[in-house]
């Protein structure tokens, strides 16, 4: 195992998966002889060429509705968003077509594509383009939503995201390409749909995902010095949402909080929390708190908006305030 | 064109035109739900495009699609099935009027949205194209459909990309109840071609051999030498936007007016002047497609509902 960034592991299961499967391509804005605006796609112009690696005009519905078309008849697209803010220009596609195109018509269509996005604040980038509006897209049936928190998962779920029959959205988060973590190197297979226990412990439980994950370990990290255990579950799908992991640490701790980087209200978790209280009230020993963004349009300036985003001191104190 | 093929075009416009009528009277008896947008006045389009594309040559619309998945040969019976939302139906009673579709048929939609599925023609030619046929995509779209984003990204896409796309605007005067010229900024949509450095012709949209022969070019172009293409056929809907239009957008002597025009009259008189068919033969498919309608609203509505089992299906492949 090697240790390498997210933004390697990333890179490297695109360039794995383009190698195994023809039928593997890129489309998006400066994917190729830019090498991608986050760099995720440097030197694949030059190794696979522009009918593999295509740059786009800069128009998200004809980026996402070439890749839905081009599914339909058997390609598989992986289609980048140079941030998930763009997927609202061409949400069409990624709610209303790609999901419901297999449904719509009695199961004969396959949309095998993944629209990889990066989201997330945090980089001074503004109100529109520093959003973390995962909940909106997990709230659609026939969407495949995922968004990983450690470089091994990146690579794995991506691979499988690639491998997928169905419409992937991929999230990663713009502040996080430099993570670093063990990754398996070659084939590396992580399953769509389930949630994973990142850190064992006995006395709270945090269900997190993405970046909620790398900051949830810190905390968990600061509480550890102080005796206390938190058990960490890293969602990595949000829909189909596997809550089996969740119930079960629950269950085991009877104290939890949900953290997440979106706004709290109609968030993930709002919905992580709904189903801890419908099938598991009577384990709860205190209220679910949930540590998110504040309920405002993220600002440009960097005190202010580290202000609004959830941060490690949020999540120790809401941990120590469930455990009272 | 060999007489066989103009009979079953010929054939194909009445049945079309059949099917849609029993559609109407089944939809106000209640048993059609939801949108129903019906094809009749614009049979030559579909029909003259259909029979001038080969079966690999993939077609796409929007929810104006009875007629075309009728052209396309996707039968009667699944078409009807499909209207009254039973499991025979080819989307399995799920999509209903406007989602029409069969792979096997090489016909991908039916499309609600109105523009929505031009940049998904361009995916499906790009598809082709990756895999190096020289499959074409049709794909048909109203005049309103033209004044949406989609339309510009999808046809600048095809441009710059060389796809096989032989873009086909219906023009048939409005979008739901605007006029052309209230809403796009020239009367002739061919004119957006321009914009994009592509080839258009404007053909008659009720003459089904013009419609035929501007598409036989038009398709012979798109293939030699993988560019796009857009054709506008002008043309006229004799019914509503869709089943309860009030129609206050139009006056009823235009409606009249284009009716004189209808293009079965047309490709009858075709018919007889040319001495392809005689009365007697085209009585005779005319008997066959009323026939044919009738069995297919027999089976449609012998045919079971979908089971609530359906209701979870097909959400994912996996």
């Amino acid at each position: 195992m090697a240790r390498i960034t997210m933004r390697e592991a990333i890179s490297q299961a695109l360039m794995e998966e383009m190698d195994r499967d023809p039928a593997v391509f890129i489309l998006g804005e400066e994917v190729g002889v830019w090498g991608g605006t986050y760099a995720v796609t440097k030197g694949f112009y030059d190794k696979y060429g522009p009918q593999r690696v295509k740059d786009t005009p800069i128009a998200e519905n004809a980026i996402l509705g070439a890749a839905i078309g081009a599914a339909m008849v058997g390609q598989r697209p992986i289609a980048e968003l140079m941030t998930i803010n763009f997927a609202f220009s061409a949400m069409d596609y990624v709610v209303n077509q790609a999901p419901k195109l297999r449904y719509m018509f009695g199961g004969q269509f396959k949309v095998p594509m993944v629209i990889r996005a990066v989201g997330g604040g945090g980089r001074q980038l503004g109100a529109t383009h520093s959003q973390t509006p995962d909940a909106i897209f997990a709230h659609f049936p026939g969407l495949i939503v995922v968004s990983p928190g450690t470089p091994a998962d990146a690579k794995g779920l991506l691979k499988s995201a690639i491998r997928s029959d169905d419409p992937v959205l991929f999230i990663e988060h713009a502040t996080m390409y430099q993570v670093r973590g063990e990754v398996p190197e070659g084939e590396h297979l992580e399953p769509i749909g389930k949630s994973k226990i990142q850190r064992p412990g006995k006395d709270v439980t945090i269900v997190t995902y993405c970046k909620g994950l790398e900051l949830s370990m810190k905390a968990a990290d600061q509480l550890a010095k102080e005796g206390i255990e938190v058990e960490i579950v890293d969602l990595r799908t949000l829909r189909p949402l596997d809550m089996e992991p969740v119930l079960e640490s629950f269950k085991k701790t009877n104290r939890a909080v949900v953290v997440e980087e979106g706004w709290k209200s109609y968030g993930v978790g709002a919905e992580v929390v709904s189903r801890m209280y419908e099938e598991a009230f009577d384990y709860a020993d205190a209220p679910i708190l949930r540590v998110a963004q504040k309920e405002v349009p993220l600002p440009y300036n960097r005190t202010l908006e580290q202000a609004a985003l959830p941060q490690v001191p949020d999540i120790v104190a809401a941990v120590k305030e469930v455990l009272k | 064109m060999d007489k066989q093929k103009l009979l079953q075009m010929y054939y194909e416009m009445v049945l079309i035109r059949r099917v849609e009528e029993r559609g109407a009277e089944l939809y106000q008896a209640g048993k059609i739900g939801g949108f129903m947008h019906l094809y009749i006045g614009q049979e030559a389009v579909s029909t003259g495009l259909i029979a001038a594309r080969e079966p690999r040559d993939r077609v796409i619309t929007a929810y104006r699609d009875h007629g075309v998945a009728l052209n396309c040969g996707i039968s009667a019976n699944e078409v009807m099935a499909e209207l009254l939302g039973k499991i025979t139906g080819m989307s399995k009673g799920k999509g209903g009027s406007m989602h029409m579709a069969s792979v096997e048929k090489n016909m991908w939609g039916g499309h609600a949205i109105v523009g929505g599925h031009l940049p998904i023609a361009a995916g499906l030619a790009l598809g082709d194209q990756y895999a190096g046929n020289d499959n074409i995509t049709i794909c048909m779209f109203g005049d309103g459909a033209t004044n949406i984003g989609y339309f510009h990204e999808a046809l600048n896409l095809s441009k710059i990309w060389n796809l096989r796309v032989l873009w086909v605007c219906e023009n048939n005067q409005y979008g739901m109840g605007t006029a052309v010229e209230r809403a796009s900024a020239v009367d002739e949509i061919r004119q957006k071609a321009d914009g994009y450095g592509m080839k258009s012709d404007r053909v008659d949209g009720m003459d089904v051999i013009k419609v035929y022969e501007a598409a036989q070019k038009a398709i012979q172009y798109v293939r030699e030498t993988s560019q796009p293409y857009l054709l506008e056929a002008v043309t006229y809907r004799f019914r509503g936007h869709s089943m309860g239009d009030p129609e206050r957008y139009r006056q009823q002597d235009e409606v009249k007016k284009w009716q004189e025009n209808d293009p079965i009259g047309i490709f009858r008189a075709y018919l007889l002047k040319h001495q392809v068919a005689t009365e007697s033969e085209l009585n005779a498919l005319d008997d066959q497609a009323q026939a044919d309608t009738d069995k297919a609203v027999e089976f449609a509505e012998a045919s079971p509902e979908p089971g609530l089992e359906e209701l979870f299906k097909d959400i994912y492949v996996d």
